[in-house]
């Protein structure tokens, strides 16, 4: 059952439209609508606010500044993971960047709140900021460490400069990466609901208890008091990890209203509110001997982070593990600007990261005029090059090489610019793939019912990944029941706490917990009914147990799973599984664990215009064992597809005058469209990776970016001859380097 | 969105007599007027609804030409037989624009009447001279790379968005008006959008309460006809530039040309000086790039748009080779 | 009532807010306009009284809580609102609801329902067209709607020739076709197969 292609449980619900979304429920009857505000400067200070002909606007009930908000909790820095912190809204005059909210406005439909919004009459004093990363690159300072403490900003082995120095072959570039946006298909959206003292909060996140933690402790009230509600979320991408303004303003309305209220971020307005992939330039060195063997690696990153509130990408951190070399360096720079905040985006470090490192490794692969392939199989290290300790289960090269074969490789023109259809220049290109498989605390519940069927429950989300689908195969697996028989309960902070979506640990945390709530409940059952005088399995030795088809089986005995708990649990039974920190599971000090892939692009660019389309591409990728071959080919080519899009299309461009991103919609902030993606492809190699979990399973998630933009750019260059280091490739750049026109 | 009353005409005439009250616009497709509502750029107090006029037929006139109704939607158009064999430019442009959903509700009438997608335009805390007259223009040293290079002023370097006012320049389409008096006239596609000059919010020789009721095409030129859109995704985008043009050869000769540009300018943009140098040439490469140094001699770049100039040059000459290897071949 | 009437404030509950934020008594303007106006809507028919200004999207959502019609975008960016007018595809976010009277309207609550699913939704589950399902509805009524168009001989930008037709359907028609419907999630490669297992499987 676990692997199997089984159709999404959650499938059916989802394209009738009956799957409910957080502004989506009316269990409380009709709520209020909020409309948010936003500053219209960068940097300065409200020095008048005026309410006045707002709340005289037909059906507002209320007007809220930040004179008017109540006390709130101020983020405790000590709480390792950002998304659990305090979010105070509303809370100064200050302005910190573009965009922040400044008011909300409530109203009785959404048609009266919006069209108060504009009626706050707010006067600012502007002052200078600092809008523009290249002209601030100057100002940069080196943070104290990555994620929270966990990884070292800057490592360094062997002599990187004397081996770089001596190198034969060397590469020295720098690549920059723009500010892109998760921008999910569900506008960022919380409903708050009060009873009492109690708040139900339908609100589209990606971790509940996260959710629950930072309302809670921004509105200064008992944790338990807030009731998360989310079981479907309209994707994250990172940008739902923590709640923002929308949660907290609906929360003060809600209450100061005593009335349910729903506010919903606008499109343009999540451009600026829910958090930006830094900016990025990133010098990369490579060092090499003639057979291509690499003798030295730096990667050096500079990126902007806001001012207050400091993020950083673990841009240069696979980089540590990716290739074999002696003599290597990492670096990690911020450059405050008093633009919004950095937050993590759809594989955060790896994805712009993996577009330099892996652009650098094609531009060395023809300065040595090898097949960019073969350098990297020659680049293969024993253990981690940096940590010294072995991979836990590697299997890069055979990605590589499974790729080739499939992807027809052999037929790369190995000149570039020299493959021409009709108007298209046509490239190949590819790229490594390698993303770090992370572990969290994660809680699973699973209960077996007197009608024989299995309940599961966690307050775990599914936010497109398909959780629902997973727990089900696990729970059937486990249990011994056909999925028609297990049901999964997701998104309610009532549920057993887990660490949520994000850092594609999601599938494995819970799916591990999930088998061990099943081994569990197994061991229940086996000694209920050992001893039950009244069952065909008492007395017998459940050493030998089987559970299939909804029963078990001892030897030639066997009695059906409802019988069992109707006859001693007729309210159910009930386990729980768990799922250990990384820092308490000695694997992760032992092993380097990692999953790896390899994309290979084929790409078009037309020969007059510069335009360049995907023609085609393929990701082979190990990720351990799969736990749903559908749902983890669909993730995989999700993510290849936003590496198609950070390589040529993506980038929010700022106006240096004001710090606004000035293309904050979806017609001018770029995504990929259907029109876009031509056949596009993933297949993931049959594994096991017994340091991971029980299971055997690593994350997919994310590993679909990493690289996948690279491959792309690269097969640019062997299409056009022309290297763009500035992402995304945008036809302007690359419009310069085309041939005459000829007739 | 501010506040407004609505009615829906039930004739032409009515309609104009309608929307003479102060503040009162007209909505058809409200694809973009809507759009602009919501971020109140756009602030009637009254619309008049006149998508239901009976202005959506698609007529042979006696000369040979077209008469398409301003209410026709841009998918009917796009999709009509004889708009797909005699003036397929105008096909192609039509289905190089927007989004199917777009094209279902746009109609012809309210594309010509669409409004640039300057993201300055669009934001009410920009300055804006089109939005809001004598505030400035936030492109001008701003973020500009949609913007034009050709027949631009210190005021404004707007585009005008459409693709089917592209093609249907060098169809030399005539605009059918009503004014608010009853009375009707013809503008010339060419003549109906104004360049920005020092008053970027005038737009078009529009009166006010005047509304569009058709566009003629007259017999379609001998010639073939291409309209090719450049842009970076490959659909359901704005031009970056776009190229129309119809072309006709004798013998290796060109023996007559147009040619017109989007995404360059203010309005659609028709190059009489690319036509000059095409027509009597050979149908050559050098002939194209003759007319396309021709068209571009004036274009003036911001920064992030100067990239626009040779694209529009290649763009031309590439799709005049086409457009020229065509009409020989067939 | 009246304008002075308008401006009354009453303290919030502060007991519960701990703050000082006011609520104000909410204006009833004789003058807004309102318009009763009848949908139908998947066949029913609809009474109901309507802020002009509200979007047909928001009136399915808001007013008749019909919430499988999305909002992405509320300005024709994305397509997550996708329904379909006389049995065309639009965009419910750009157009107001009192210019659909007589109209017939029909959204991913009229397609089908789980366990009677419409073709192109049971091949949106086989194919895994979809992952958070948000931009899910507004793709599948836009591919039932453009069937319908390639059925009626539709040209597209993918069409090489739009003068002669008839068009087949490969699957560079149906992505250009489906293009302005975005989904982040970028079930691309899946949609485009789901919509291929209909057309294959429909008669003629």
């Amino acid at each position: 059952m676990i692997g199997q292609a089984l159709d999404r449980v959650d499938g059916p619900a989802k394209v009738a439209g009956q799957a409910t979304y957080a502004y989506e429920h009316w269990d409380d009857g009709q709520p209020l609508y909020g409309f948010v505000v936003g500053a219209t400067i960068g940097t300065g200070r409200i020095t008048r606010i005026d309410t006045a002909r707002a709340e005289r606007s037909p059906g507002v009930h209320m007007v809220m500044t930040h004179h008017d908000t109540p006390a709130q909790g101020a983020p405790d820095l000590s709480i390792p993971f950002e998304y659990w912190r305090a979010f105070p809204v509303l809370s100064r005059a200050d302005v910190r960047h573009y965009g922040e909210p400044v008011a909300l406005v409530v109203a009785a439909t959404f048609e009266q709140a919006r069209a108060a919004a504009p009626l706050v009459d707010i006067e600012y004093a502007g002052e200078a900021g600092s809008y523009d990363f290249a002209a601030c690159r100057h100002q940069a300072y080196a943070p104290d460490s990555l994620i929270y403490g966990m990884i070292p900003t800057d490592t360094a082995v062997g002599d990187f400069d004397a081996g770089f120095d001596t190198a034969p072959v060397r590469i020295d570039e720098r690549y920059t990466t723009p500010y892109e946006f998760s921008q999910p298909m569900e506008p960022h959206a919380c409903l708050v609901e009060p009873h009492g003292e109690d708040l139900i909060v339908h609100v589209s996140s990606q971790i509940v208890d996260a959710a629950r933690a930072s309302i809670a402790s921004t509105l200064q009230i008992d944790p338990e008091r807030i009731h998360i509600v989310t079981p479907y979320v309209g994707g994250g991408f990172g940008s739902k990890l923590r709640i923002h303004h929308e949660t907290i303003l609906a929360a003060f309305a809600a209450r100061a209203l005593n009335r349910p209220v729903k506010v919903a971020l606008t499109r343009q307005q999540i451009f600026h509110l829910t958090g930006v992939r830094p900016t990025s330039s990133q010098r990369v060195r490579l060092g090499a001997e003639r057979d291509g063997r690499l003798v030295a690696i730096a990667h050096e990153v500079t990126m902007h982070t806001n001012r207050h509130e400091e993020y950083i990408e673990p841009t240069a951190t696979t980089t540590r593990s990716l290739y074999a070399a002696p003599h290597r360096l990492t670096r990690h720079r911020l450059v405050p600007l008093d633009l919004p905040r950095g937050e993590d985006v759809r594989a955060p470090g790896e994805a712009p990261g993996l577009l330099a490192v892996e652009s650098a490794m094609d531009e060395l692969a023809y300065a040595l005029e090898m097949d960019p392939v073969e350098l990297r199989i020659r680049n293969e290290p024993e253990l981690d090059p940096e940590r010294g300790v072995p991979f836990s289960d590697r299997h890069l090269v055979e990605c590589l090489r499974d790729g080739a074969r499939r992807f027809g490789w052999e037929s790369r023109p190995a000149q570039a610019a020299s493959l021409r259809e009709g108007r298209w220049m046509v490239g190949y290109g590819m790229a490594a793939a390698i993303r770090g498989h992370l572990q969290a605390p994660t809680k699973v519940a699973v209960r077996l019912q007197a009608d024989g069927t299995a309940v599961v429950r966690s307050d775990m989300t599914d936010i497109g990944t398909g959780t629902y689908t997973i727990l089900t195969q696990v729970a059937a697996d486990g249990l011994g029941l056909p999925p028609d028989r297990v049901r999964v309960e997701l998104g309610r902070s009532e549920f057993p706490v887990s660490m949520g979506s994000g850092g594609s640990w999601g599938a494995t945390n819970s799916c591990t917990a999930l088998h061990r709530a099943c081994e569990a409940l197994r061991e229940k059952l086996l000694a209920t009914a050992s001893n039950d005088a009244r069952s065909a399995l008492h007395g017998l030795d459940p050493a030998g147990a089987a559970f299939v088809d909804g029963g078990v089986r001892i030897g030639g005995a066997s009695e059906t799973l409802s019988e069992i708990v109707a006859r001693n649990h007729p309210d159910g039974v009930e386990a729980e599984g768990e799922t250990l920190a990384m820092t308490d599971d000695p694997n992760y000090q032992d092993y380097a664990l990692h999953s790896y892939g390899a994309h290979f692009a084929e790409v078009g660019v037309d020969a007059d215009t510069a335009e360049i389309r995907l023609r085609r591409m393929l990701g082979v990728f190990s990720v351990g064992r799969v736990l749903n071959a559908k749902t983890a080919r669909s993730q995989l080519i999700g993510g290849m597809i936003w590496g198609v899009g950070a390589a040529l299309e993506e980038e929010g461009a700022v106006d240096p005058r004001s710090g606004a991103f000035v293309n904050r919609d979806l017609a001018q902030y770029l995504v990929p469209v259907h029109a876009d993606i031509s056949e596009v492809d993933a297949v993931v190699l049959d594994g096991f990776d017994d340091k991971a979990n029980v299971l055997g399973a690593k994350g997919v998630g994310e590993l679909g970016i990493c690289g996948a933009g690279a491959a792309v750019a690269n097969a640019v260059f062997n299409a056009t001859g022309v290297r763009v280091r500035d992402f995304p490739i945008t036809l302007e750049k690359v419009l310069p380097g085309l041939p005459p026109m000829d007739d | 969105m501010r506040s407004f009353t609505y009615e829906r005409a039930t004739d032409a005439r009515g309609a104009v007599a309608a929307v003479s009250r102060p503040g009162a616009k007209f909505i058809s497709g409200g694809t973009n007027l809507l759009d602009l509502m919501k971020l109140e750029v756009e602030r009637p107090s009254h619309l008049v609804d006149i998508s239901r006029l009976p202005l959506t037929d698609i007529e042979e006139l006696p000369d040979g030409g077209l008469r398409i109704g301003a209410q026709a939607t841009n998918s009917d158009t796009a999709a009509d037989a004889r708009v797909r064999t005699h003036y397929p430019v105008l096909t192609q442009a039509l289905v190089a624009g927007a989004s199917g959903q777009l094209r279902n509700k746009a109609s012809v009438g309210g594309n010509l009447l669409q409004r640039t997608r300057c993201p300055y335009f669009y934001d009410t805390a920009a300055g804006c001279n089109k939005r809001d007259p004598g505030s400035g223009c936030s492109a001008i040293g701003g973020f500009n790379r949609i913007h034009a290079i050709l027949g631009v002023s210190d005021a404004c370097i707007a585009t005008h968005p459409s693709d089917m006012a592209v093609a249907m320049t060098v169809l030399e389409a005539q605009v059918e008006l009503l004014d608010a008096d009853g009375s009707a006239r013809r503008v010339a596609v060419t003549d109906f959008h104004r360049l920005p000059g020092d008053t970027p919010h005038i737009e078009t020789v529009l009166r006010p309460g005047e509304m569009i009721t058709g566009v003629v095409l007259p017999p379609p030129p001998p010639g073939r006809q291409i309209y090719r859109k450049v842009r970076d995704r490959a659909s359901y985008e704005f031009a970056l530039v776009s190229v129309a043009v119809i072309v006709a050869t004798d013998r290796g000769t060109i023996s007559s040309a147009r040619a017109a540009f989007g995404g360059v300018a203010h309005k659609p943009w028709r190059s009489v000086e690319a036509e000059a140098a095409l027509t009597g040439h050979p149908a050559a490469m050098a002939t194209y790039r003759a007319a396309a140094e021709a068209a571009m001699r004036d274009a003036v770049g911001r920064g992030h748009n100067d990239f626009k100039i040779e694209l529009a040059r290649r763009t031309l000459c590439r799709t005049l080779a086409q457009a020229a290897q065509a009409t020989e071949a067939g | 009532m009246s304008e002075a009437d308008a401006g009354t404030t009453w303290a919030a509950s502060s007991g519960v807010a701990g703050g000082t934020s006011t609520a104000v008594e909410p204006r009833r303007d004789e003058a807004l306009p309102v318009l009763a106006i009848t949908l139908n809507v998947n066949g029913r028919e609809r009474r109901l009284e309507v802020d002009t200004r509200t979007s047909l999207l928001d009136t399915l959502r808001e007013h008749l809580r019909l919430s499988g019609t999305k909002k992405g975008c509320d300005h024709g960016q994305c397509g997550a609102c996708t329904v379909l007018v006389n049995g065309r595809r639009i965009y419910s976010c750009l157009t107001l609801a009192v210019m659909h009277e007589d109209d017939e309207i029909v959204t991913i609550e009229g397609m089908g329902e789980p366990g009677d699913l419409h073709p192109v939704q049971a091949a949106f589950v086989e194919c895994d067209g979809f992952q958070c399902g948000y931009c899910t509805p507004g793709q599948i009524c836009s591919a039932v709607g453009m069937l319908a168009e390639m059925d009626a001989g539709w040209p597209s930008h993918a069409t090489a020739d739009v003068s002669s037709p008839p068009i087949a359907l490969s699957d560079e028609e149906i992505r250009e076709r489906m293009s302005g419907n975005i989904c982040r999630c970028a079930a691309y490669p899946n949609i485009v197969a789901a919509i291929r297992v209909v057309s294959e499987g429909r008669p003629g």
